[in-house]
């Protein structure tokens, strides 16, 4: 059984609708990529898992649907979705900004135990975190972002272009760490991105999408081979 | 001339040939409290070219109003060193003028401000007003908190309401002349976007200050014509009370409809005088007894249904009509139904 | 100058003042979570005081105030999921006119309930004046003053260490990322609706002893709380306390020192101050500039 599901999956905004049909599944300890065009439905099948957009058809997580359910619950239910812009709360501190992500569990000594374990990927993050998040830097607000997501500790985490507006080298290191994580601790991955190419030495299977739909599938080494999704989106 | 024109003119003159028959069907004290809705047409047709089409909050209007008031009770009184003692009919055009450019002048700083710093500033003018009135510095034209006595004794239901209704009818006509000509097309610029009207060539500022004068006189001439039936004015004549009720007028009635002021007005008039008999023959029946004659039972009601109207129908009573119409007119002709979207509050 | 009469204007006004900061930041507090400025703080401040007055009837003076601070909890939190939610998306207009239609029903409802008698209202601050240095302080004014200071820090401490209070403050700042993280945002509106509600609670029972209980008293406090939430940059909760104080000594100390500032001239005078700030600095003292969004 998949960990996620999407079966047919539309959604709309007001009058446009932006997913016409989409079905993918992320299984239990994979990386998984998305990959198109802008406007394609990257980010809207994204929020149509964490609930901020209104869909039909069936999205199941861990067996159980999904549908209808708000935000707030999509992530008491263990998906940590890490949003286009990142979703920092800039006034508050680095430290106040990891606590909110493990809003959601209860155990405040293991919560405590996370959010120093969460620093041994940012070290950084020790000496800064009683900063103002708006003070970081886009990178460094990105890897706050993720340990954000880290300390809920997610069955599934979702990144919607994380590498957006960043340095390559940071880009580097954001999914050198996202690889670890799946390696050691088994963590499944649905990422969005515009950068195929990372995107696809980084995961282990892809899911095209063109205009709401899925146009092309499969493993992400064959698709890094694949004619016109080289084309298109790899630029080789 | 349009047909929609004529449909318009034949209800006015009908109207108009209505208001003026009335008084022989009904008693003297309906006669006096159908006048008193004539001041609150009167103050609510101000408020709505102000709110409803400038877009432009005032919770401050019964302060207005009490500019004018104060106008004509010192104009006609023989009270203190200014003893002019005019006709008090002749001081109704002067209060209003005086209260227009108050407002005028008030209109300046309010250019700075926008939604809720506006809504503000209008609210604590209407707390300052009275308290301003009352004060011992300026007894010596208002008269503190003893009032200003004025010289026309009680006058009949009639008198008031001819009188006022004389006031009201050609003061709607210029409302409507305003709202359909340039200024009121400015005006509505102004409400849909500040910024595009400047870029459209509209001065702004001249705009929203001629809005809060035109309004304010409104209310001067209302707050001159509630003065002048009521022997004495006081500090709490004009209260912050007044200045919500207008409020609730302008909503229930329809924001931007000037013939739904008609409905604000008797609204605001008969949810005070009688809406508590109402609301209990309502109640009799499941057998409640609300004590109806307590006071504070008109101010539930307005409230409840200001609410209500806000829950659930934007464009008030005359929006309801109008709507209501349109159904039907769509059900004849298959059109869809136009949709105004509401601008949402939180662009961020 | 007589230092005397100085120091205890001075102690009446940070005693008048304590009551405008607690309504004041009752009004950040609804202004940060809600973007709403409630119109009927006042009322709802003045409607739970009546309540206050009636448990004061069957109980003694603490229980009423604690039960009184429970109840004003609950009517907050209801006002904003029964009222204030529906018109969420509205325009300005709209929000501001539903805070009016909460002024009117409530300020009727109390009067229709409780009739416009004035009454007396018990302090528990009761006792012979403090003596410092020679100078007598009234007792009341002096326990306004420490129960509010009190409760700044109590509701401080809350914002700044509770999971709770960072969820709230998370979900004023950006409820939409704050949803993602798990954050109930719809509750923790009505929770700050609540406490605005019981700051406003502690505003009118502290007020009453000062100027008898009836149904008209926080009109003029909310005027002051205005100025001074405004004084202190409308969304920061800090400047609304300190914005309070100043407010309220600095009326005081004008009405002591200046002949022309009558008792009934207070209120214009504080009027005055309101246009002034919102003309020269809109921001106030301590707030930040926002970006003017027309």
């Amino acid at each position: 059984m998949p960990l996620l599901e999407l079966d047919g999956v539309q959604a709309r905004y007001g009058p446009i609708q932006a997913l016409h049909g989409v079905s993918l599944t992320v299984d239990e300890g994979e990386v998984v990529a998305l990959l198109g065009a802008n406007g394609a439905g990257k980010t809207t099948t994204l929020r149509a898992v964490s609930g901020t957009v209104a869909t039909s058809g069936r999205i199941a997580f861990a067996g159980r649907a999904l549908n209808g359910a708000g935000p707030e619950s999509v992530a008491r239910r263990g998906i940590a979705h890490v949003p286009e812009g990142r979703g920092i709360l800039g006034e508050l501190t680095v430290r106040e900004n990891l606590r909110l992500g493990a809003y959601v569990r209860r155990g405040r000594r293991e919560v405590e135990r996370d959010l120093e374990r969460v620093t041994e990927h940012f070290p950084w993050l020790r000496d800064r975190r009683d900063q103002d998040a708006a003070t970081l830097s886009g990178g460094e607000q990105q890897m706050l972002a993720l340990a954000r997501a880290l300390v809920s500790r997610p069955r599934l985490l979702m990144l919607d272009e994380p590498s957006l507006g960043l340095a390559p080298l940071v880009v580097q290191e954001l999914f050198r760490i996202v690889g670890e994580l799946n390696r050691e601790e088994g963590l499944s991955v649905l990422v969005v991105e515009q950068n195929a190419n990372i995107a696809l030495q980084s995961s282990s299977r892809a899911y095209v999408l063109e205009v709401g739909r899925v146009a092309v599938e499969g493993e992400s080494t064959e698709l890094r081979a694949h004619e016109g999704v080289r084309r298109s989106y790899l630029g080789y | 001339m349009s047909v929609g024109f004529a449909v318009r003119a034949g209800a006015f003159v009908l109207a108009v040939g209505a208001i003026a028959l009335l008084p022989r069907f009904i008693s003297d004290f309906r006669a006096l409290q159908l006048g008193t809705v004539a001041i609150f047409f009167i103050a609510l047709l101000g408020l709505n070219i102000l709110t409803g089409h400038a877009g432009q909050i005032s919770l401050g209007h019964g302060a207005f109003m009490g500019i004018g008031g104060y106008t004509t009770a010192v104009l006609t009184s023989d009270f203190g060193g200014l003893s002019w003692e005019m006709n008090d009919l002749a001081t109704v055009p002067i209060a209003g003028l005086v209260a227009g450019v108050v407002g005028f002048l008030f209109g300046f700083p309010a250019l700075r401000l926008a939604g809720v710093y506006l809504a503000l500033a209008t609210f604590a003018l209407a707390v300052a007003l009275p308290s301003l009135a009352r004060s011992q510095k300026l007894a010596g034209i208002t008269g503190g908190s003893e009032g200003i006595i004025l010289p026309r004794l009680p006058p009949t239901g009639d008198w008031l309401y001819y009188v006022c209704w004389s006031f009201a009818l050609p003061m709607f006509v210029l409302a409507w002349l305003i709202v359909r000509g340039r200024l009121g097309r400015a005006f509505r610029a102004v409400r849909e976007s500040e910024i595009a009207a400047v870029s459209s060539g509209i001065s702004l500022p001249l705009y929203k200050t001629v809005a809060f004068g035109i309004s304010a006189f409104y209310a001067g001439v209302a707050g001159a014509l509630l003065a002048i039936p009521t022997t004495a004015i006081f500090p709490d004549t004009y209260p912050v009370a007044l200045s919500i009720i207008l409020l609730t007028g302008v909503v229930v009635g329809g924001l931007g409809s000037l013939a739904g002021m008609a409905i604000g007005a008797l609204f605001i008039q008969f949810i005070q005088t009688d809406g508590p008999q109402w609301l209990q023959a309502v109640l009799d029946r499941v057998g409640v007894d609300i004590n109806e004659t307590a006071p504070g039972v008109p101010s539930v009601l307005y409230g409840l249904l200001l609410l209500a109207v806000l829950l659930t129908a934007r464009s008030g009573v005359a929006g309801l009509l109008a709507r209501g119409v349109s159904v039907l007119t769509n059900r004849i002709y298959h059109r869809p139904i136009k949709r105004q979207a509401t601008p949402s509050r939180r662009e961020a | 100058m007589d230092g005397q009469l100085f120091a205890q204007q001075v102690v009446s006004g940070l005693a008048n003042g304590a009551v405008y900061a607690s309504l004041a930041l009752a009004l950040v507090l609804i202004y940060r979570t809600t973007h709403v400025v409630n119109f009927a703080q006042g009322e709802m401040a003045m409607f739970t005081t009546f309540v206050a007055w009636s448990l004061n009837n069957r109980m003694s003076y603490w229980p009423a105030f604690v039960l009184t601070l429970a109840f004003a909890f609950v009517f907050g939190a209801a006002i904003e999921r029964v009222v204030i939610r529906p018109v969420e998306q509205a325009s300005h207009l709209t929000v501001i006119m539903v805070t009016i239609a909460l002024f009117v029903t409530v300020n009727g409802f109390v009067l229709w309930v409780w009739t416009p008698d004035l009454r007396d209202f018990p302090t528990p601050f009761t006792g012979e004046p403090v003596v410092v240095a020679g100078v007598f302080f009234a007792r009341h004014e002096i326990g306004i003053i420490a129960l509010t200071v009190a409760t700044v820090v109590v509701l401080w401490a809350f914002f700044r260490f509770t999971k709770l209070g960072l969820a709230m403050r998370a979900a004023a700042i950006r409820p939409e990322a704050a949803r993602l993280l798990g954050v109930r945002v719809g509750w923790m509106l009505a929770l700050g609706w609540g406490f605005a509600a019981v700051l406003g609670a502690i505003a009118g029972m502290m007020t009453a002893p000062l100027r008898l209980l009836d149904p008209n008293m926080m009109q003029p406090v909310l005027i002051y709380a205005f100025a001074a939430a405004v004084l202190g940059g409308i969304a920061s909760p800090a400047g609304a306390v300190i914005g309070g104080f100043t407010i309220g000594v600095g009326i005081n100390l004008l009405a002591t020192y200046v002949d022309f500032v009558t008792p009934e001239l207070e209120l214009p005078v504080a009027f005055a101050v309101l246009i002034g700030i919102l003309l020269f600095r809109p921001a106030g003292i301590f707030g930040r500039v926002a970006a003017r969004r027309v």
